[in-house]
Protein backbone atom coordinates (compact mmCIF):
# COMPACT_ATOMS: atom_id res chain seq x y z
CA UNK A 1 0.00 0.00 0.00
CA UNK A 2 2.83 2.37 0.89
CA UNK A 3 4.70 1.60 -2.32
CA UNK A 4 2.91 4.49 -4.05
CA UNK A 5 3.54 7.96 -2.75
CA UNK A 6 -0.01 9.00 -3.65
CA UNK A 7 -1.36 6.35 -1.24
CA UNK A 8 0.77 7.75 1.58
CA UNK A 9 -0.44 11.28 0.82
CA UNK A 10 -4.10 10.24 0.56
CA UNK A 11 -3.78 8.40 3.88
CA UNK A 12 -2.18 11.48 5.43
CA UNK A 13 -5.06 13.64 4.16
CA UNK A 14 -7.62 11.10 5.41
CA UNK A 15 -6.02 11.27 8.87
CA UNK A 16 -6.10 15.08 8.72
CA UNK A 17 -9.76 15.13 7.66
CA UNK A 18 -10.55 12.69 10.46
CA UNK A 19 -8.72 14.95 12.95
CA UNK A 20 -10.61 18.01 11.62
CA UNK A 21 -13.90 16.15 12.05
CA UNK A 22 -12.76 15.22 15.55
CA UNK A 23 -12.03 18.91 16.25
CA UNK A 24 -15.58 19.86 15.16
CA UNK A 25 -17.02 16.99 17.21
CA UNK A 26 -14.98 17.97 20.25
CA UNK A 27 -16.04 21.61 19.93
CA UNK A 28 -19.71 20.70 19.64
CA UNK A 29 -19.51 18.24 22.57
CA UNK A 30 -17.51 20.73 24.65
CA UNK A 31 -20.03 23.50 23.96
CA UNK A 32 -22.96 21.34 25.05
CA UNK A 33 -21.06 20.05 28.07
CA UNK A 34 -20.04 23.55 29.16
CA UNK A 35 -23.59 24.94 29.22
CA UNK A 36 -24.32 24.09 32.90
CA UNK A 37 -21.07 25.62 34.07
CA UNK A 38 -21.54 28.69 31.85
CA UNK A 39 -25.00 29.09 33.39
CA UNK A 40 -23.38 28.80 36.82
CA UNK A 41 -20.98 31.58 35.86
CA UNK A 42 -23.88 33.67 34.56
CA UNK A 43 -25.68 33.17 37.90
CA UNK A 44 -22.58 34.42 39.70
CA UNK A 45 -22.55 37.49 37.45
CA UNK A 46 -26.18 38.11 38.41
CA UNK A 47 -25.67 37.56 42.16
CA UNK A 48 -22.63 39.81 42.44
CA UNK A 49 -23.77 42.27 39.75
CA UNK A 50 -20.68 42.03 37.55
CA UNK A 51 -20.39 43.93 34.30
CA UNK A 52 -17.15 42.73 32.68
CA UNK A 53 -14.87 39.79 32.03
CA UNK A 54 -11.61 39.67 33.96
CA UNK A 55 -9.20 39.58 31.01
CA UNK A 56 -6.69 42.28 31.95
CA UNK A 57 -5.90 43.59 35.39
CA UNK A 58 -3.19 46.16 34.66
CA UNK A 59 -5.34 49.19 33.83
CA UNK A 60 -8.85 49.90 35.04
CA UNK A 61 -10.20 50.82 31.61
CA UNK A 62 -8.98 47.41 30.45
CA UNK A 63 -10.33 45.59 33.51
CA UNK A 64 -13.80 47.09 33.07
CA UNK A 65 -13.90 48.31 29.45
CA UNK A 66 -17.67 48.76 29.41
CA UNK A 67 -17.44 51.09 32.42
CA UNK A 68 -14.58 53.22 31.06
CA UNK A 69 -14.92 56.80 29.89
CA UNK A 70 -13.07 58.38 26.99
CA UNK A 71 -10.50 60.21 29.09
CA UNK A 72 -9.67 57.29 31.43
CA UNK A 73 -6.56 56.15 29.58
CA UNK A 74 -5.17 59.70 29.54
CA UNK A 75 -6.11 60.98 32.96
CA UNK A 76 -2.95 60.26 34.94
CA UNK A 77 -1.75 63.78 34.31
CA UNK A 78 -2.13 66.47 31.64
CA UNK A 79 -0.50 65.35 28.35
CA UNK A 80 -0.47 61.80 29.70
CA UNK A 81 -0.32 59.19 26.96
CA UNK A 82 -2.03 55.86 27.16
CA UNK A 83 0.78 53.47 28.03
CA UNK A 84 -0.60 50.12 29.18
CA UNK A 85 0.08 47.19 26.81
CA UNK A 86 -3.52 46.01 27.23
CA UNK A 87 -4.61 49.37 25.81
CA UNK A 88 -3.18 48.29 22.44
CA UNK A 89 -5.35 45.17 22.43
CA UNK A 90 -8.71 46.62 23.31
CA UNK A 91 -10.66 49.32 21.56
CA UNK A 92 -12.98 51.80 23.28
CA UNK A 93 -16.52 50.41 23.65
CA UNK A 94 -18.91 51.40 20.82
CA UNK A 95 -21.29 53.24 23.19
CA UNK A 96 -18.43 55.55 24.15
CA UNK A 97 -17.66 56.38 20.54
CA UNK A 98 -21.26 57.06 19.64
CA UNK A 99 -22.08 59.34 22.61
CA UNK B 1 -6.34 4.42 -18.35
CA UNK B 2 -9.18 5.69 -16.19
CA UNK B 3 -9.29 9.36 -15.27
CA UNK B 4 -8.78 8.50 -11.57
CA UNK B 5 -5.68 6.43 -12.28
CA UNK B 6 -4.29 9.16 -14.50
CA UNK B 7 -4.68 11.72 -11.70
CA UNK B 8 -3.08 9.30 -9.21
CA UNK B 9 -0.10 8.87 -11.52
CA UNK B 10 0.23 12.63 -11.85
CA UNK B 11 -0.01 12.91 -8.04
CA UNK B 12 2.72 10.28 -7.68
CA UNK B 13 4.92 12.25 -10.03
CA UNK B 14 4.12 15.53 -8.23
CA UNK B 15 5.03 14.07 -4.83
CA UNK B 16 8.33 12.76 -6.21
CA UNK B 17 9.01 16.17 -7.71
CA UNK B 18 8.24 17.88 -4.36
CA UNK B 19 10.47 15.44 -2.50
CA UNK B 20 13.36 16.22 -4.85
CA UNK B 21 13.21 19.79 -3.51
CA UNK B 22 12.36 18.67 0.00
CA UNK B 23 14.26 21.39 1.93
CA UNK B 24 12.56 24.23 0.06
CA UNK B 25 9.13 22.61 0.17
CA UNK B 26 9.40 21.64 3.87
CA UNK B 27 10.25 25.25 4.69
CA UNK B 28 7.27 26.33 2.60
CA UNK B 29 4.90 23.96 4.46
CA UNK B 30 6.25 25.14 7.84
CA UNK B 31 5.78 28.84 7.01
CA UNK B 32 2.36 28.21 5.46
CA UNK B 33 1.27 26.14 8.50
CA UNK B 34 2.46 28.91 10.83
CA UNK B 35 0.44 31.52 8.92
CA UNK B 36 -2.74 29.41 9.05
CA UNK B 37 -1.99 28.57 12.69
CA UNK B 38 -1.72 32.22 13.75
CA UNK B 39 -4.80 33.29 11.77
CA UNK B 40 -6.87 30.38 13.09
CA UNK B 41 -5.62 30.86 16.68
CA UNK B 42 -6.74 34.50 16.64
CA UNK B 43 -10.09 33.53 15.13
CA UNK B 44 -10.72 30.71 17.62
CA UNK B 45 -9.63 32.78 20.61
CA UNK B 46 -11.72 35.84 19.76
CA UNK B 47 -14.80 33.82 18.81
CA UNK B 48 -14.64 31.77 22.01
CA UNK B 49 -14.25 34.89 24.19
CA UNK B 50 -17.09 36.68 22.39
CA UNK B 51 -19.36 33.66 22.74
CA UNK B 52 -18.55 33.25 26.44
CA UNK B 53 -19.01 36.98 27.12
CA UNK B 54 -22.36 36.86 25.34
CA UNK B 55 -23.64 33.99 27.51
CA UNK B 56 -22.12 35.00 30.85
CA UNK B 57 -22.80 38.75 30.68
CA UNK B 58 -26.46 38.20 29.72
CA UNK B 59 -27.03 38.32 33.47
CA UNK B 60 -25.21 41.59 34.12
CA UNK B 61 -27.27 44.55 35.42
CA UNK B 62 -29.78 45.82 32.86
CA UNK B 63 -28.65 49.43 33.25
CA UNK B 64 -25.63 50.71 35.16
CA UNK B 65 -25.80 54.38 36.06
CA UNK B 66 -22.53 56.20 36.58
CA UNK B 67 -21.99 59.79 37.59
CA UNK B 68 -19.56 61.75 35.44
CA UNK B 69 -17.78 64.77 36.92
CA UNK B 70 -15.35 66.74 34.74
CA UNK B 71 -15.30 63.92 32.20
CA UNK B 72 -14.40 61.35 34.83
CA UNK B 73 -16.29 58.60 36.60
CA UNK B 74 -17.22 59.83 40.09
CA UNK B 75 -19.08 58.56 43.16
CA UNK B 76 -22.86 58.57 42.82
CA UNK B 77 -24.91 60.26 45.60
CA UNK B 78 -27.21 57.64 47.17
CA UNK B 79 -30.25 59.94 46.79
CA UNK B 80 -29.88 59.62 42.99
CA UNK B 81 -31.02 56.02 43.45
CA UNK B 82 -34.34 57.19 44.97
CA UNK B 83 -34.82 59.50 41.97
CA UNK B 84 -34.16 56.58 39.61
CA UNK B 85 -36.56 54.30 41.51
CA UNK B 86 -39.32 56.90 41.04
CA UNK B 87 -39.04 56.68 37.23
CA UNK B 88 -41.97 54.80 35.75
CA UNK B 89 -40.97 51.34 34.49
CA UNK B 90 -38.07 50.88 36.93
CA UNK B 91 -38.47 47.65 38.86
CA UNK B 92 -35.52 48.11 41.19
CA UNK B 93 -32.40 50.21 41.59
CA UNK B 94 -29.54 49.30 43.86
CA UNK B 95 -26.27 51.02 44.62
CA UNK B 96 -23.10 49.10 43.77
CA UNK B 97 -19.96 49.61 45.81
CA UNK B 98 -16.77 48.58 44.16
CA UNK B 99 -13.29 49.86 43.46
CA UNK B 100 -9.70 48.90 42.82
CA UNK B 101 -6.98 48.05 45.27
CA UNK B 102 -3.29 48.01 44.43
CA UNK B 103 -1.39 45.43 46.45
CA UNK B 104 2.11 46.93 46.75
CA UNK B 105 3.89 43.74 47.86
CA UNK B 106 2.76 41.71 44.85
CA UNK B 107 2.29 44.70 42.51
CA UNK B 108 -1.16 43.35 41.61
CA UNK B 109 -4.50 45.12 41.16
CA UNK B 110 -7.63 43.65 42.72
CA UNK B 111 -11.26 44.56 42.17
CA UNK B 112 -12.93 45.03 45.55
CA UNK B 113 -16.65 44.55 45.45
CA UNK B 114 -19.32 44.70 48.12
CA UNK B 115 -21.37 41.54 48.03
CA UNK B 116 -23.76 39.52 50.12
CA UNK B 117 -22.32 36.21 48.96
CA UNK B 118 -22.14 33.48 51.62
CA UNK B 119 -18.90 33.87 53.56
CA UNK B 120 -18.77 37.65 53.24
CA UNK B 121 -19.18 39.17 56.70
CA UNK B 122 -17.56 41.94 58.68
CA UNK B 123 -13.87 40.99 58.91
CA UNK B 124 -14.25 38.10 56.44
CA UNK B 125 -13.74 38.16 52.69
CA UNK B 126 -14.11 35.84 49.72
CA UNK B 127 -11.33 36.03 47.12
CA UNK B 128 -10.90 34.97 43.49
CA UNK B 129 -8.43 32.29 42.36
CA UNK B 130 -6.07 34.88 40.88
CA UNK B 131 -5.83 36.78 44.18
CA UNK B 132 -5.29 33.52 46.05
CA UNK B 133 -2.51 32.54 43.64
CA UNK B 134 -0.81 35.96 43.74
CA UNK B 135 -0.57 36.28 47.52
CA UNK B 136 -0.60 32.54 48.29
CA UNK B 137 -3.70 32.94 50.45
CA UNK B 138 -5.92 30.01 51.36
CA UNK B 139 -9.06 29.55 53.43
CA UNK B 140 -8.75 30.84 57.03
CA UNK B 141 -5.61 32.87 56.19
CA UNK B 142 -5.41 36.47 57.39
CA UNK B 143 -4.73 38.99 54.63
CA UNK B 144 -3.64 42.58 55.38
CA UNK B 145 -5.06 45.53 53.41
CA UNK B 146 -3.98 49.16 53.44
CA UNK B 147 -6.71 51.64 54.29
CA UNK B 148 -7.22 55.01 52.62
CA UNK B 149 -5.50 56.76 55.57
CA UNK B 150 -2.37 54.59 55.37
CA UNK B 151 -3.20 52.38 58.34
CA UNK B 152 -3.60 48.62 57.93
CA UNK B 153 -6.52 46.33 58.49
CA UNK B 154 -6.78 42.60 57.98
CA UNK B 155 -9.45 40.17 56.89
CA UNK B 156 -9.89 36.46 57.16
CA UNK B 157 -10.32 34.58 53.87
CA UNK B 158 -13.56 32.65 54.36
CA UNK B 159 -13.74 31.17 50.88
CA UNK B 160 -12.08 31.13 47.44
CA UNK B 161 -14.21 31.45 44.31
CA UNK B 162 -14.16 28.45 41.96
CA UNK B 163 -11.45 28.15 39.32
CA UNK B 164 -14.16 27.60 36.64
CA UNK B 165 -15.32 31.17 37.22
CA UNK B 166 -11.87 32.75 36.79
CA UNK B 167 -12.82 34.54 33.60
CA UNK B 168 -15.18 36.73 35.60
CA UNK B 169 -13.83 36.49 39.14
CA UNK B 170 -10.07 36.00 39.14
CA UNK B 171 -9.17 39.37 40.69
CA UNK B 172 -12.28 39.77 42.87
CA UNK B 173 -12.21 40.44 46.59
CA UNK B 174 -15.76 40.26 47.90
CA UNK B 175 -16.10 42.32 51.04
CA UNK B 176 -18.85 43.57 53.37
CA UNK B 177 -20.24 47.08 52.94
CA UNK B 178 -19.00 48.42 56.27
CA UNK B 179 -15.48 47.04 55.71
CA UNK B 180 -15.39 48.51 52.19
CA UNK B 181 -16.54 51.96 53.31
CA UNK B 182 -14.10 51.96 56.21
CA UNK B 183 -11.22 50.82 54.04
CA UNK B 184 -11.85 53.19 51.12
CA UNK B 185 -13.08 56.14 53.18
CA UNK B 186 -16.37 56.37 51.28
CA UNK B 187 -19.15 57.96 53.28
CA UNK B 188 -22.57 56.31 53.61
CA UNK B 189 -24.31 58.77 51.29
CA UNK B 190 -22.29 57.69 48.26
CA UNK B 191 -22.09 54.56 46.14
CA UNK B 192 -19.84 53.74 43.18
CA UNK B 193 -22.69 53.42 40.69
CA UNK B 194 -26.21 52.01 40.52
CA UNK B 195 -27.62 48.83 38.97
CA UNK B 196 -31.11 49.37 37.58
CA UNK B 197 -33.63 46.72 36.51
CA UNK B 198 -36.71 47.43 34.40
CA UNK B 199 -40.17 45.86 34.62
CA UNK B 200 -40.34 45.55 30.85
CA UNK B 201 -37.03 44.75 29.12
CA UNK B 202 -38.22 46.53 25.95
CA UNK B 203 -38.34 49.81 27.87
CA UNK B 204 -34.65 49.75 28.80
CA UNK B 205 -33.59 52.42 26.30
CA UNK B 206 -36.52 54.65 27.26
CA UNK B 207 -35.63 54.35 30.95
CA UNK B 208 -31.95 55.01 30.21
CA UNK B 209 -33.01 58.10 28.26
CA UNK B 210 -35.23 59.31 31.14
CA UNK B 211 -32.38 58.83 33.65
CA UNK B 212 -30.11 60.89 31.42
CA UNK B 213 -32.71 63.67 31.19
CA UNK B 214 -33.61 63.74 34.89
CA UNK B 215 -30.02 63.36 36.10
CA UNK B 216 -27.92 65.07 33.39
CA UNK B 217 -24.58 64.42 35.14
CA UNK B 218 -25.08 60.66 34.90
CA UNK B 219 -24.26 58.15 32.20
CA UNK B 220 -26.51 55.10 31.88
CA UNK B 221 -24.90 52.02 30.30
CA UNK B 222 -27.35 49.38 29.13
CA UNK B 223 -26.73 45.63 29.08
CA UNK B 224 -26.76 45.66 25.28
CA UNK B 225 -23.94 48.19 25.33
CA UNK B 226 -21.96 45.98 27.74
CA UNK B 227 -22.43 43.00 25.41
CA UNK B 228 -21.51 45.04 22.34
CA UNK B 229 -18.31 46.14 24.12
CA UNK B 230 -17.01 42.57 23.93
CA UNK B 231 -18.05 42.25 20.32
CA UNK B 232 -16.04 45.41 19.57
CA UNK B 233 -12.99 44.62 21.74
CA UNK B 234 -12.20 41.52 19.73
CA UNK B 235 -13.25 43.02 16.47
CA UNK B 236 -10.74 42.26 13.69
CA UNK B 237 -10.09 45.98 13.28
CA UNK B 238 -9.00 46.36 16.90
CA UNK B 239 -5.47 46.82 18.18
CA UNK B 240 -3.12 43.90 18.25
CA UNK B 241 -5.54 41.60 16.43
CA UNK B 242 -5.18 43.76 13.37
CA UNK B 243 -1.38 43.63 13.74
CA UNK B 244 -1.37 39.82 13.97
CA UNK B 245 -3.86 39.42 11.15
CA UNK B 246 -2.16 41.90 8.84
CA UNK B 247 1.28 40.37 9.57
CA UNK B 248 -0.02 36.91 8.72
CA UNK B 249 -1.88 38.13 5.62
CA UNK B 250 1.17 40.04 4.34
CA UNK B 251 3.37 36.96 4.90
CA UNK B 252 0.85 34.91 2.95
CA UNK B 253 0.66 37.44 0.13
CA UNK B 254 4.49 37.38 -0.16
CA UNK B 255 4.35 33.58 -0.29
CA UNK B 256 1.65 33.54 -2.96
CA UNK B 257 3.31 36.38 -4.91
CA UNK B 258 6.59 34.49 -4.97
CA UNK B 259 4.76 31.58 -6.59
CA UNK B 260 2.67 33.68 -8.95
CA UNK B 261 5.54 35.88 -10.14
CA UNK B 262 7.29 33.07 -11.94
CA UNK B 263 8.90 29.67 -11.89
CA UNK B 264 12.49 28.82 -11.05
CA UNK B 265 14.74 27.73 -13.93
CA UNK B 266 14.58 24.13 -12.61
CA UNK B 267 10.81 24.17 -12.69
CA UNK B 268 10.79 25.63 -16.21
CA UNK B 269 13.23 22.97 -17.40
CA UNK B 270 11.06 20.26 -15.78
CA UNK B 271 7.99 21.55 -17.63
CA UNK B 272 9.96 21.73 -20.90
CA UNK B 273 11.15 18.12 -20.52
CA UNK B 274 7.63 16.93 -19.66
CA UNK B 275 6.24 18.68 -22.72
CA UNK B 276 9.11 17.29 -24.78
CA UNK B 277 8.32 13.70 -23.79
CA UNK B 278 4.68 14.15 -24.69
CA UNK B 279 2.81 15.61 -21.70
CA UNK B 280 -0.19 17.72 -22.63
CA UNK B 281 -0.55 21.27 -21.33
CA UNK B 282 -3.54 20.06 -19.29
CA UNK B 283 -1.33 17.37 -17.67
CA UNK B 284 1.26 19.97 -16.69
CA UNK B 285 -1.46 22.19 -15.22
CA UNK B 286 -2.91 19.16 -13.36
CA UNK B 287 0.55 18.44 -11.95
CA UNK B 288 0.94 22.03 -10.77
CA UNK B 289 -2.58 21.97 -9.34
CA UNK B 290 -1.68 18.91 -7.29
CA UNK B 291 1.57 20.57 -6.20
CA UNK B 292 -0.36 23.56 -4.85
CA UNK B 293 -3.05 21.35 -3.38
CA UNK B 294 -0.58 19.04 -1.58
CA UNK B 295 1.23 21.97 0.05
CA UNK B 296 -1.81 24.11 0.88
CA UNK B 297 -4.15 21.33 2.04
CA UNK B 298 -1.46 19.81 4.29
CA UNK B 299 -0.56 23.20 5.75
CA UNK B 300 -4.19 24.25 6.16
CA UNK B 301 -5.31 21.13 8.01
CA UNK B 302 -2.17 21.06 10.18
CA UNK B 303 -2.53 24.79 10.97
CA UNK B 304 -6.18 24.43 11.99
CA UNK B 305 -5.55 21.37 14.19
CA UNK B 306 -2.53 22.98 15.89
CA UNK B 307 -4.46 26.25 16.45
CA UNK B 308 -7.33 24.33 18.07
CA UNK B 309 -4.90 22.54 20.40
CA UNK B 310 -3.17 25.86 21.16
CA UNK B 311 -6.34 27.78 22.05
CA UNK B 312 -8.48 25.13 23.73
CA UNK B 313 -5.96 22.74 25.28
CA UNK B 314 -2.92 24.96 25.91
CA UNK B 315 -4.96 28.01 27.08
CA UNK B 316 -3.61 30.18 24.21
CA UNK B 317 -0.12 30.01 25.75
CA UNK B 318 1.50 31.90 22.85
CA UNK B 319 -0.88 34.86 23.27
CA UNK B 320 -0.28 35.01 27.02
CA UNK B 321 2.63 37.50 27.01
CA UNK B 322 0.59 39.89 24.83
CA UNK B 323 -2.59 39.48 26.89
CA UNK B 324 -0.76 39.65 30.20
CA UNK B 325 0.76 43.04 29.45
CA UNK B 326 1.79 44.51 32.78
CA UNK B 327 -0.76 42.50 34.74
CA UNK B 328 0.77 40.72 37.72
CA UNK B 329 -2.51 38.99 38.43
CA UNK B 330 -3.52 37.15 35.30
CA UNK B 331 -6.57 34.90 35.10
CA UNK B 332 -5.91 31.30 34.14
CA UNK B 333 -8.92 30.27 32.14
CA UNK B 334 -9.76 27.55 29.69
CA UNK B 335 -12.15 28.68 27.00
CA UNK B 336 -15.18 26.69 25.94
CA UNK B 337 -14.42 25.28 22.45
CA UNK B 338 -16.37 26.91 19.69
CA UNK B 339 -15.97 26.24 15.96
CA UNK B 340 -17.84 28.10 13.30
CA UNK B 341 -17.82 26.15 9.98
CA UNK B 342 -18.31 29.44 8.10
CA UNK B 343 -15.09 30.84 9.56
CA UNK B 344 -13.15 27.72 8.61
CA UNK B 345 -14.59 27.94 5.09
CA UNK B 346 -13.59 31.63 4.89
CA UNK B 347 -10.08 30.81 6.06
CA UNK B 348 -9.93 28.00 3.49
CA UNK B 349 -10.96 30.27 0.61
CA UNK B 350 -8.55 32.98 1.76
CA UNK B 351 -5.53 30.69 2.00
CA UNK B 352 -5.84 27.45 0.02
CA UNK B 353 -7.61 28.77 -3.10
CA UNK B 354 -5.32 31.79 -3.82
CA UNK B 355 -2.19 29.72 -3.23
CA UNK B 356 -3.32 26.86 -5.48
CA UNK B 357 -4.35 29.31 -8.22
CA UNK B 358 -1.06 31.20 -7.91
CA UNK B 359 0.89 27.97 -8.57
CA UNK B 360 -1.15 27.15 -11.68
CA UNK B 361 -0.96 30.51 -13.51
CA UNK B 362 2.85 30.69 -14.14
CA UNK B 363 2.92 26.99 -15.00
CA UNK B 364 0.16 27.45 -17.54
CA UNK B 365 2.20 30.26 -19.12
CA UNK B 366 5.35 28.09 -19.19
CA UNK B 367 3.42 25.05 -20.45
CA UNK B 368 1.99 26.89 -23.43
CA UNK B 369 5.43 27.97 -24.72
CA UNK B 370 7.40 25.73 -27.07
CA UNK B 371 9.32 23.08 -24.98
CA UNK B 372 12.59 23.83 -26.73
CA UNK B 373 12.30 27.54 -25.83
CA UNK B 374 11.36 26.73 -22.21
CA UNK B 375 14.37 24.44 -21.77
CA UNK B 376 16.73 27.04 -23.23
CA UNK B 377 15.47 29.85 -20.95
Amino acid sequence: MFARKSNVFLLFMAVNIFLLALVFGHASYGEKNALPYLRGKAQMVKRIGLSDLCLFTDARYARHPSMADLSTPFQDHPMSLEHFPSGTIITPPPHLRSK
Amino acid sequence: MSRFNKQRNILDFTLSSLLRRRTKNSALVIVYTLIVFSLASVLFFTQAIKKEACIVLQNSPEIIVQRIVAGRHDLLPADYIDTIRAIRGVQSAKGRLWGYYFEPAAGANYTLMVSEEPGVEVGRIVIGQGVSRTIHANRADIVPFRRYDGSYTSFEVSDILSSESELVSSDLVLISESDFREMMGIRGEYVTDAAVYAKNKRELFMIADKIKRILPDTRPITKDEILRTYEAIFDWRGGILLVILSGAVIAFVILAWDKASGLSSDERREIGILKGIGWETSDVIAMKFWEGAVISLSSFSLGIILAYIHVFFASSALFEPALKGWSVLYPEFRLVPHMDPLQIATLFFLTVVPYTVSTIVPSWRAATIDPDTVMRL
